[in-house]
């Protein structure tokens, strides 16, 4: 029965997992990079929470609905200057640029606040709580709540990316820039719009995760950057849905791993994410198309 | 080698003049002071072989590369220095060389992103799918899994319901079975009846020939002959084609082939390369 | 009918291809001089400079590996530190069994060379930035699995035996020639590389990768061999690092942190030429040296001079001398001379 309560607590974690997730695969389907500052910038967020928190005193939901859209904003700002700049000069540029934010934010966050973990507590009794649903299979309230937030704006994205004008110029974009600016858009605009959803999504994420573990300094890298990357891979390059797939898949081997040996639960993820590699390089829900 | 001059235009400003544009990639010469002006209703073909320089010309004019030298002006508006995507609002809209759909999008969508930055005009997805029948019921196809000619036609389609002031035309023709390119040919004269002003480059000259009302021909970046087909014959506009020295004038050249209006026979002995 | 009398290019008579400036036979006699007077260092100076000049040799190493997979290969590898914890590791595991470290090391570095293989296949297939991404989670998985093995000290590491019995002195002085040896060894080696076909076959990858499959070079060939090599390299720096430590910690070795100063080292020094981790080293040393005590603040500067650099002075100090003096110290490049002797180096994109 322990490991029934396992693969559910690790299909759960797929749901976190999966917010992590569809930021980085939207950012490199529209345009082709991989912000290596991705779970920093998340756990930037998870920070600036805690210390709305701190000094207003606002409930912890609060906190998300003011981050979450400064994050976003901050995410078109940073794309329009900093990131399309480097895009303009090459892959390699994006990589070194993206991984020196990483490096500045990573140690800017050591430098002012110490490698001390922190939390964000989540504030009310029911998301404290659990229920049991059987001997030895409990299930917290938070998770169960991350992974219908997780499902919500996936939902959201989808959605966005079908039926509306900047979702259809995002795909637009994201299959061919230079025709979309014949048709009249401004693809560093499209690109901000992308990058704003994928910062927001992630730092919604990264609030989640300090509410569910707690966060520091490295745990962007560490953590959300790696785990988000493994998900997409193992859920297909490409593929909105394949992040929360490739999310659970993530978070039950890691559950499984931990039930083995406690200590190997991330080493069993990084395990399956190479044996994805091995036998399915697109991962298991490969499409040519995206949602 | 002097080229007829097209100077029996309409009195008036060009909607599209093209000043001396010279182009270079990167070390390499493409263009060497073109000039080209389009009034507008006319329909003004581009001709010349491979690598003459009239996709360069094209897509230098819809603001995808920036000339070295020379100006490019917009019913008096320079747009010389603006970005494709504010030339395409002003209302210079490319139909790219080889379609350039949105793979992953449907035919209704890619309509649908033509038109998100549209002027006002006539042209609706409605009247696209009316005048391209087939479409209304594969509009929800996705781009990709439409055959060449198909895919074709959607191009143009999206770029019509941005309504145009002049429609950029692209080798039309590229990678498409002469069947599918007679057709669509075809059914060109039927678009422009709505009063479109276009410039069109084309390497299957016959095909140009038949629609335009001007024809201008590159060579290796400069251009060799700037007239109406009526005013000149098969073989002056092969000798500009090929950069062969050739008859020098109108005149000259009539006496020795035909007149090009589409529709007449080779004369005897004249060695022509085009069909009737 | 005449012909075609349009102008094409005169025929290129008198036009010689070189394989470099005049002043590269200085350069050699310069540099031989250089190692020289490293290599004396031990009898000159005191022990503080000669354990920092270390340290300047372990990231010139790297900062030369890593120059090599994203100069010259188009690989940008974020996992590096991977192959700089597997050297140390293996230097390790020999040292236990009782091997002196110094021998280890040359046996360490080609373990990792082995070790490569494998690696390169499960990365391979993926794109620039996938790739990256994915050496990242490859140097993190081996950290994990170390971990797991309690003989070698599992999570916290042990220190390295088999150097007791050496006199400070002497220790010092041989981790600095070990030190110097890996250095000279590789930079020669990426020299001797880049001139061979291979380094042809790597700058026309470099700079158009269709061109060059087209034209029969076997990509995916040189970019594993590079891969290999880099290996190499990096896992010879982790056994210097393990001798000079004096200790293996998993932590330590497998940080990514490795990965940023080797490529932030390349990148302000030059990307692409092997005369930039030179000059990228020194500016690194130099930062850690005047701001070592302020921990993070060190690797804050470095990432940012390394932004900038990247959007602003794209090719680097070295880069920047290079454009103005067209200077080549290690000429891997040719030259197109003209009849009247002035000679034209065809550009170079990024």
């Amino acid at each position: 029965m322990a490991w029934v309560n396992a693969i559910i607590q690790g299909i759960l974690t797929g749901g976190l997992y999966a917010l992590f997730a569809c930021g980085l695969s939207l950012m490199f389907g529209v345009m082709k990079v991989v912000n290596l500052a991705h779970g920093d910038l998340a756990v930037v967020a998870g920070y600036i929470a805690i210390g709305i928190i701190f000094v207003t005193h606002v409930p912890v939901l609060w906190s998300v609905v003011i981050v979450v859209p400064i994050m976003a904003l901050i995410g078109y700002v940073l794309q329009r200057t900093v990131i399309q700049s480097a895009l303009d000069r090459g892959v390699l540029t994006t990589l070194i640029v993206t991984l020196g934010l990483s490096l500045v934010i990573e140690n800017g966050l050591l430098q002012f606040f110490t490698a001390n973990t922190r939390g964000i507590g989540p504030g009310m009794t029911l998301v404290t709580g659990s229920f049991t649903l059987g001997p030895q299979i409990e299930i917290g309230y938070l998770l169960l709540v991350i992974f219908a937030v997780a499902v919500a704006v996936l939902l959201g994205l989808q959605y966005f990316l079908s039926g509306s004008k900047y979702g259809r110029l995002i795909r637009a974009v994201a299959d061919d820039k230079e025709a979309a600016q014949l048709a009249g858009a401004d693809y560093r605009h499209v690109f901000g719009i992308a990058s704003a959803l994928a910062l927001g999504t992630v730092a919604l994420g990264g609030i989640a995760y300090g509410m569910y573990s707690s966060l520091d300094p490295t745990a962007g890298t560490d953590t959300i950057l790696l785990f988000a990357f493994v998900a997409v891979v193992i859920g297909g390059l490409g593929s909105l849905w394949g992040t929360l797939i490739g999310g659970i898949v993530l978070g039950v081997a890691q559950q499984i791993g931990a039930q083995i040996n406690i200590s190997d639960e991330v080493l069993a993820g990084y395990i399956v994410f190479l044996a994805v590699l091995v036998l399915r390089p697109q991962g298991l829900t490969f499409r040519r198309a995206q949602t | 080698m002097t080229a007829p001059s097209n100077g029996q235009g309409p009195e008036g400003t060009p909607l599209l003049d093209v000043r001396d544009l010279t182009v270079h990639h990167g070390q390499l010469q493409a263009l060497d002071q073109i000039s080209v002006r389009v009034y507008p209703g006319e329909v003004y073909a581009i001709i010349g072989a491979n690598g003459a320089g009239k996709s360069t010309l094209l897509r230098t004019i819809a603001g995808l590369h920036q000339p070295t030298a020379g100006m490019v002006v917009l019913d008096g508006q320079d747009v010389t220095r603006f970005r494709p995507e504010r030339r395409a609002r002003q209302g210079i809209v490319m139909v790219p060389e080889g379609r350039r759909l949105f793979e992953s999008l449907s035919v209704e969508e890619n309509l649908k992103v033509g038109a998100t930055y549209a002027r006002n005009g006539p042209w609706t997805i409605e009247r696209v799918y009316e005048t391209f029948d087939w479409m209304r019921d594969r509009r929800r196809q996705q781009a990709a899994q439409l055959s060449g000619g198909e895919q074709q036609t959607v191009a143009i389609g999206r770029a019509l319901v941005a309504n145009p002031r002049v429609l950029l035309l692209d080798e039309l023709s590229l990678g498409l079975a002469p069947v599918v390119v007679q057709r669509i040919y075809a059914m060109l004269p039927q678009i422009l009846q709505t009063g479109l002003t276009v410039l069109l480059v084309e390497q299957d000259v016959s095909q140009a020939l038949r629609v335009a009302s001007h024809i201008h021909c590159l060579l290796e970046g400069r251009t060799t002959l700037q007239a109406k087909p009526a005013d000149v014959s098969a073989e002056q506009v092969e000798a500009a084609y090929f950069g062969l020295a050739g008859p020098a004038s109108p005149a000259e050249g009539m006496t020795a082939g035909v007149p090009l209006d589409g529709s007449s026979q080779p004369t005897e002995g004249s060695g022509s390369l085009w069909p009737g | 009918m005449s012909l075609i009398t349009e102008a094409t290019a005169p025929p290129a008579v008198g036009f010689r291809v070189t394989r470099s400036q005049r002043n590269v036979a200085w350069t050699g006699v310069v540099a031989l001089a250089v190692v020289v007077v490293l290599a004396l260092f031990p009898y000159i100076v005191y022990s503080g400079t000669t354990a920092i000049l270390v340290q300047a040799f372990i990231v010139l190493t790297l900062a030369s590996m890593w120059n090599l997979l994203a100069g010259y290969a188009g690989l940008v590898s974020v996992g590096q530190q991977g192959f700089l914890g597997l050297g140390a590791y293996f230097v390790l595991i020999m040292a236990l069994h009782g091997l002196s470290p110094f021998a280890a090391l040359p046996i360490a570095a080609i373990a990792c060379g082995v070790a490569a293989l494998p690696l390169w296949w499960l990365v391979s297939r993926l794109r620039s930035g996938y790739f990256a991404i994915a050496t990242w989670v490859l140097a993190a998985t081996i950290m994990l699995i170390i971990e797991r093995f309690t003989s070698i000290g599992g999570g916290s590491g042990l220190p390295l035996p088999g150097l007791a019995g050496l006199s400070p002195t002497l220790l010092t002085a041989y981790t600095y020639w070990a030190g110097l040896a890996v250095t000279v060894l590789a930079m020669l080696t990426v020299y001797l590389l880049l001139r061979s076909r291979l380094g042809l076959v790597l700058t026309a990858i470099r700079d158009d990768e269709v061109a060059a499959r087209s034209s029969g070079a076997r990509v995916g060939l040189a970019r594993m061999l590079v891969f290999v090599v880099a290996g190499i390299g990096c896992g010879a720096a982790g056994a210097v690092l393990a001798i000079s430590q004096l200790q293996v910690q998993p932590e330590a070795v497998f940080t990514v942190t490795w990965t940023a100063e080797m490529a932030f080292a390349t990148i302000i020094g030059g990307l692409g030429t092997i005369e930039g981790p030179i000059i990228g080293t020194a500016v690194y040393m130099v930062l850690q040296q005047t701001l070592a005590s302020y921990n993070a603040w060190y690797l804050i500067i470095l990432g940012l001079v390394a932004i900038v650099v990247a959007l602003f002075a794209r090719r680097g100090l070295w880069g920047m001398v290079d454009s103005r003096l067209h200077l080549r110290l290690f000429p891997v490049g040719y030259w197109l001379r003209s009849p009247n002797g002035d000679g034209k180096r065809g550009s170079r994109r990024e």
